[in-house]
């Protein structure tokens, strides 16, 4: 998964329904851990933003 | 530099957070608030909606940080009708940047320190314990110790599961959230409106939250698990095309809101969870802020009572939990139950409930009546909101 952080809003709203606890947030960006990430499309369906996308 | 020891740390200055550091600083306990932002309450993420009796137990209303004071709530309906509501008691849109500043304020003179810019990354551990957490500050990372841990981190919190606690919900369970101030609008400036059906809003509602005669919060949430095949930005710029079409935008924000049950586990050994982080939200209309406080001002007491006692033990700190489910966690609940009735209901049982609404005396109209329309036919669920709904207000 990959979070295009020009349209990330830092809302952390893709953080909540993550299964696997494999998003960070700070400040000023997000990032997906993609080793831990299992590929549910749970973030890429809740952002608001439409900032994630399916590739690496 | 010297090893640094608080009895309390507290992960985020929110209304949960804030309200939770005075409780344990008027209480007797030394507390840290790391914030991560440069200042509490930015950005703001919210409706800014309110009701008088939720917040004044905790604070003096002071105008700086009221916008509007709002006597009346609509209901639309798909077809566009809609249903006053009077009786609600008053409520307030807030300045909410203000307004979470102030509760910071509070927390802060009775003894609270706040450390800003300070992102917590992590738990710190000792003989299988909690002992205290790491943060981010000025390019360092850093440590500083203590008894308790109190998460209030919002939606986004990461403490919980730093600790081992279950806190993601189901897509169902969270409703993603697009909204805009608008300017250059028309509005009566008192009321509160709410518009529901499946085509304006799947799974939940939008909303016009006025701050004066012509700007408005106006916003939307959208279901998770519908927000799929409609995208909330897209569906609130198709409302506000219609109903507000020379409106200009003046600030646009994302945002969660967790709309599911309290989570299982709310503490365990050394640490608690409060506000959205412990997903202590209505669940029907998504308001947070006093449920935040509220579960805030419980942790806060619980904790300055387990230094007082030296218990940091869960057995000990049960009594958070005992609390929050008297005082609130109840009626969570039940509205949880209700939520998942209520934002099923086909457009026309939408159009049906507000036809029964409008010919219900405004004064003698509350959710109650709202809510028992909606779910006739079941009337177990009928009698128990109506117990509900005697003691808790909209909001
Ligand atoms: C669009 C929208 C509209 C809403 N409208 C309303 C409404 O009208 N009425 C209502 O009552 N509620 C509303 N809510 C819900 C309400 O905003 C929240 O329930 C409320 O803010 C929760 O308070 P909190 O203190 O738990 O969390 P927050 O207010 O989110 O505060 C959490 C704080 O923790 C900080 N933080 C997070 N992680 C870290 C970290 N790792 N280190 C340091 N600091 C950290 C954040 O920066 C933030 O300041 C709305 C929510 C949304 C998204
Ligand atoms: S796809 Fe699923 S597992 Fe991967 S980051 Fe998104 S929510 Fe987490
Ligand atoms: S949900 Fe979207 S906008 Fe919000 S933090 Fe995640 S990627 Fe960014």
């Amino acid at each position: 998964m990959k979070i295009n952080m020009r349209k990330c809003d830092i809302c952390g709203t893709c953080v909540a329904v993550c299964p696997v606890d494999a998003i960070y947030v700070s400040e000023y960006e997000v990032t997906i851990d993609n080793d831990k990430c299992i590929s549910c499309l749970n973030c890429l369906i809740v952002c608001p933003a439409q900032a994630i996308t399916e590739e690496e | 530099m010297a090893e640094e020891k608080f009895d309390v740390v507290v992960v985020g200055a929110g209304p949960a957070g804030s309200v939770a550091a005075r409780f344990a600083a008027e209480n007797g306990a030394s507390v840290l608030m790391l914030e991560r932002e440069r200042e509490p309450g930015i950005p703001v993420r919210c409706a800014e909606g309110v009701s008088h009796a939720g917040i004044a137990p905790f604070i003096e209303i002071d105008k700086r940080w009221i916008a509007s004071t709002i006597n009346v709530a609509r209901l639309f309906s798909p077809n566009g009708e809609h249903a006053y509501m009077y009786n609600n008691g008053t409520g307030y849109v807030l300045e909410r940047r203000l307004f979470d500043a102030a509760l910071c304020e509070i927390a802060c003179k009775k003894g609270a320190e706040l450390r800003l810019r300070a992102d917590a990354i992590d738990l710190v551990w000792e003989n299988d314990q909690i002992c205290g957490v790491k943060y981010r500050h000025q390019g360092e990372i850093k440590t500083v110790y203590c008894d308790i841990v109190i998460g209030a981190d919002g939606v986004e919190s990461r403490v919980g599961r730093w600790a081992g606690m279950k806190t993601a919900v189901m897509l169902e369970d969270i409703d993603t959230c697009y909204q805009y101030t608008l300017t250059n609008i028309d509005l009566q400036g008192d009321s509160v409106d709410f518009y529901f059906g499946n085509q304006i809003s799947p799974g939940g509602y939008i909303w016009v939250f006025p701050k004066s005669q012509n700007t408005a919060n106006v916003g939307i949430g959208i279901s998770g698990h519908l927000a799929k095949n409609n995208p909330p930005k897209k569906l609130l710029d198709e409302f506000i095309g219609k109903h507000f079409p020379n409106a200009k935008k003046t600030y646009e924000v994302c945002g969660g809101v967790p709309t599911a049950n309290t989570l299982k586990e709310i503490f365990r050994d050394r640490i608690m969870l409060v506000g959205d982080a412990a997903r202590q939200v209505n669940p029907v209309t998504g308001g947070g802020i006093v449920q935040g406080m509220i579960a805030g001002s419980i942790a806060g007491k619980v904790a300055a009572d387990a230094v007082k006692e030296k218990r940091f033990d869960k057995k000990f700190l049960k009594k958070y939990k005992k609390e929050w489910d008297k005082r609130l966690g109840h009626l969570q609940n039940l509205h949880y139950a209700l939520k998942n009735k209520f934002f099923q209901l086909t457009d026309e049982k939408f159009n049906n409930i507000v036809e029964i609404c409008k010919s219900i005396p405004p004064e003698k109209f509350t959710l109650k009546e709202l809510f028992s329309s909606a779910v006739k036919g079941d009337p177990k669920l009928v009698a128990e909101i109506a117990k509900a709904f005697v003691v808790s207000k909209f909001k």
